[in-house]
């Protein structure tokens, strides 16, 4: 399913055939899909002099699935990191304009950064569970944010677990490391503790991007399932991943948001140039 | 390059590796040995009756009446020896003056060596040094001894242009006609009737304290004094070092400040440890004051400050080697940056860290300069931890020197001194061993 962006050009015109079938009508109907949810006006990321994101306006709404597509180094990472401020770990970035979450602003002199990653949980590139048991690596949000109720620690984790897809693979063996579940299992377990915490937005960096096809088949319909529960952002690499997760897509090059769309208009009908240029995989 | 130069080269660099190696463990070797043989002949070896007296009177250790018995059987041999002696004094006083000069001083000689055999013979004043009390308690001793007893060394300088040659005379053919002359077949014959040499397993050279500094018992004092300032250098340094660490890594922002802190770090890791030593006094001692003189808690200190900087580094090693993703993971999940270190980051580093911390513990443990003008002293009895504040102690370090260099009779108890030696390294090495142990199970859990 990871395919290369050549191959893609050589089956472009089978690819329009086979989004539609990926694209069910009824994935449309998305109750409170309507409020923008997080919203970026004039938002630039600088590392240094470098200007990594370029004055960005965007208005992503909630309950909604969001891809962020482009090209290597284009800034698609940069901006989903800076959602949640995780691009506060690099000492020499910092940023200008605004990125409001539910109309205040992220950057902000009095944001606490903890409540808001609280709010906005993320997943990244590599699976990345604790060296710890699976039960602890789920309850490890919930802990840090005072449920130490082993009852009810239970049941978040059950819940997460369920959600995340994964329950029926781990049940029996909650108590046991982490580190020995597959690279697919650790992936849903790492989405299982980010829904431990119970975000509102969840952030997607490359999520399958170091798994093989099967694990990234689950992964995807995981997303799936949490459609409409919670406003999704997912970086990918991979173009066919966006047509058949997202519901709206935004193309980043060289920092730059050049298009903004809903998947299918973005996909089948891109308005710039360039989008159409990358999506038919003329230049990656 | 052709092919056949390039294996030439891998094969002479392979044998040139494994021919250091080699070298290496040779080295080794030739240090470990005798140090493990020697070392365990302080435990096991074949003692004499004096021994098991000693350790009767001293530790009041021993069965009473087997002793007596023995003591009995022995001095059934012994009273001979007495009789010849007693029988040799009444000749000297018959003979004339300058006969009687010549024999006396020879006869004191005979009457030394045997005392070092035998212990105080019947006539002689009651001894105050403890060792003099008794005789040879070591059998291999004893054959040394008796050596002496029979040979009188001289010395061969007849040719001044070599080094002088020791040569030995028979002392009995120095008593020849006299009454003397029968002693010494005697005591060669029935030497080990009087002594009773029997293989010996004396714990006690572990747990007992040292009599006379250190020429009978046992080294429990240096091992407890070890114990003491080892880990008391690691309550201080631990914990200051592993919050150094986390503060150089996480807390800490780049700059110049940073970086001299940093080198600074460095540098007080490579200062000879005798520098520590006399720092330590004129710190703790001198101007803080935190005892009147040389204590337990001044050593510890000097020790701290000696390992701090190797905690430090290996802490900040093990925190920087903690992959980045656990602490992105945790700062998702709305952590805060104190939570993700506590919970994260140095659950994490601990096997790193733990490392650090055994390999320092095992270095406080070995040094001896640093505790020379702060905590040791070469003889002393076991403390308690109440007087950690206030007392010095003995410790192995400072005693295997003391053994080598300052003691009066030094060459008489190497025994003791390989047995300190043995003991000191088994005691690094348990926590090196236990170090390596400790890392895999706590590496093993973090992996799952």
């Amino acid at each position: 399913m990871i395919v290369d962006a050549k191959e893609i050009s050589e089956s472009a015109p089978v690819q329009k055939a086979t989004r539609e079938i990926y694209l069910p009508p009824e994935r449309r109907k998305i109750t409170g899909g309507d409020t923008t949810h997080i919203s970026a006006k004039d938002f630039s990321i600088y590392y240094g002099e470098f200007e990594a994101v370029k004055r960005v306006n965007a208005d992503i709404l909630s309950k909604y699935v969001t891809a962020i597509i482009g090209p290597s180094g284009c800034g698609k990472s940069t901006f989903l990191r800076a959602i949640n401020r995780m691009n506060d770990l690099i000492p020499s970035c910092h940023t200008t304009g605004a990125l409001l979450f539910d109309g205040e602003d992220v950057y902000g002199k009095f944001t606490d950064e903890v409540l808001l990653r609280k709010k906005v949980g993320m997943v990244f590139q590599k699976p990345n569970p604790f060296p710890k048991s699976i039960f602890d690596n789920i309850a490890y949000g919930p802990r840090l944010h005072g449920v130490n109720d082993k009852k009810k620690l239970m049941e978040i984790v059950e819940r997460s677990l369920r959600k995340a897809a994964i329950w029926d693979e781990v049940c029996d063996r909650l108590d046991k490391n982490a580190l020995g579940l597959s690279g697919g299992q650790q992936q849903r377990l790492c989405v299982a503790r980010t829904l431990a915490v119970e975000p509102e937005v969840l952030l997607l960096d490359e999520p399958t991007s170091a798994l093989d096809p099967k694990a990234t088949a689950k992964i995807e319909d995981l997303i799936q399932e949490l459609r409409g529960s919670y406003t999704i952002m997912i970086v990918t690499h991979n173009m066919q991943q966006a047509s058949r997760v997202s519901d709206s897509t935004m193309f980043f090059y060289e920092g730059v948001l050049v298009e903004h769309a809903t998947t299918a208009q973005l996909f089948t009908n891109p308005k710039d140039p360039m989008t159409e240029d990358y999506i038919t995989g003329r230049f990656s | 390059m052709n092919i056949g130069t390039r294996k030439i080269l891998d094969r002479s660099f392979t044998a040139v590796g494994i021919g250091s190696i080699i070298v290496m463990a040779m080295a080794l070797m030739i240090v470990v040995v005798p140090i493990v043989t020697n070392g365990i002949g302080a435990v096991f070896f074949t003692g004499t009756i004096e021994h098991r007296k000693m350790l009767f009177n001293e530790f009041t250790r021993g069965n009473s009446e087997n002793l007596s018995s023995e003591v009995a059987s022995s001095e059934r041999y012994r009273t001979n020896v007495y009789k010849m002696l007693s029988g040799f004094e009444a000749e000297l006083e018959t003979m004339a003056p300058e006969k009687k000069s010549e024999y006396k001083a020879k006869y004191s000689q005979v009457r030394m060596a045997l005392q070092g055999l035998l212990g105080p013979l019947p006539g002689d004043s009651a001894p105050m040094l403890t060792r003099f009390k008794y005789g040879q308690t070591r059998w291999e001793k004893a054959e040394e001894k008796l050596h002496d007893l029979l040979y009188e060394s001289k010395w061969d300088n007849s040719n001044p242009d070599v080094m002088s040659k020791e040569y030995f005379v028979s002392r009995a053919i120095g008593f020849e006609g006299t009454s003397l002359v029968k002693l010494f077949p005697y005591v060669k014959n029935n030497l080990e009737k009087m002594l009773l040499p029997e293989f010996t397993f004396y714990w006690g050279f572990i747990t007992d304290s040292s009599v006379d500094s250190h020429f009978f018992g046992g080294i429990w004092p240096e091992i407890q004094g070890t114990f003491f300032l080892a880990v008391g250098a690691m309550l201080f340094a631990f914990p200051l070092g592993v919050v150094a660490a986390v503060y150089f890594t996480e807390y800490a922002k780049p700059g110049f400040l940073n970086s001299m802190l940093r080198s600074a770090n460095s540098t007080l890791a490579g200062v000879p440890s005798i520098v520590f030593g006399m720092f330590g006094l004129a710190f703790f001692i001198n101007t803080l004051k935190v005892s009147e003189s040389k204590s337990v808690i001044a050593g510890a200190l000097t020790l701290a400050i000696m390992i701090l900087p190797t905690i430090i580094r290996a802490a900040e090693e093990a925190i920087l080697a903690v992959p980045k993703t656990y602490r992105e993971a945790s700062l998702s999940l709305g952590s805060t940056k104190w939570n993700t270190i506590a919970t994260v980051i140095l659950p994490a580093a601990l096997p790193g860290i733990l490392t650090g911390g055994v390999i320092s513990l095992g270095r406080a443990a070995g040094e001896t300069a640093p505790i020379i003008f702060t905590a040791a002293v070469s003889v002393g009895s076991a403390i308690g931890l109440a007087d950690v504040f206030s007392s010095p102690t003995p410790a192995l370090s400072w005693n295997i020197y003391n053994l080598a260099s300052e003691h009066e009779a030094a060459s008489q108890i190497r025994h003791v001194q390989y047995g300190m030696v043995l003991a000191l390294v088994s005691i690094v090495l348990l926590l090196n061993l236990s170090a390596i142990v400790l890392r895999a199970r706590v590496s093993k859990k973090l992996k799952g």
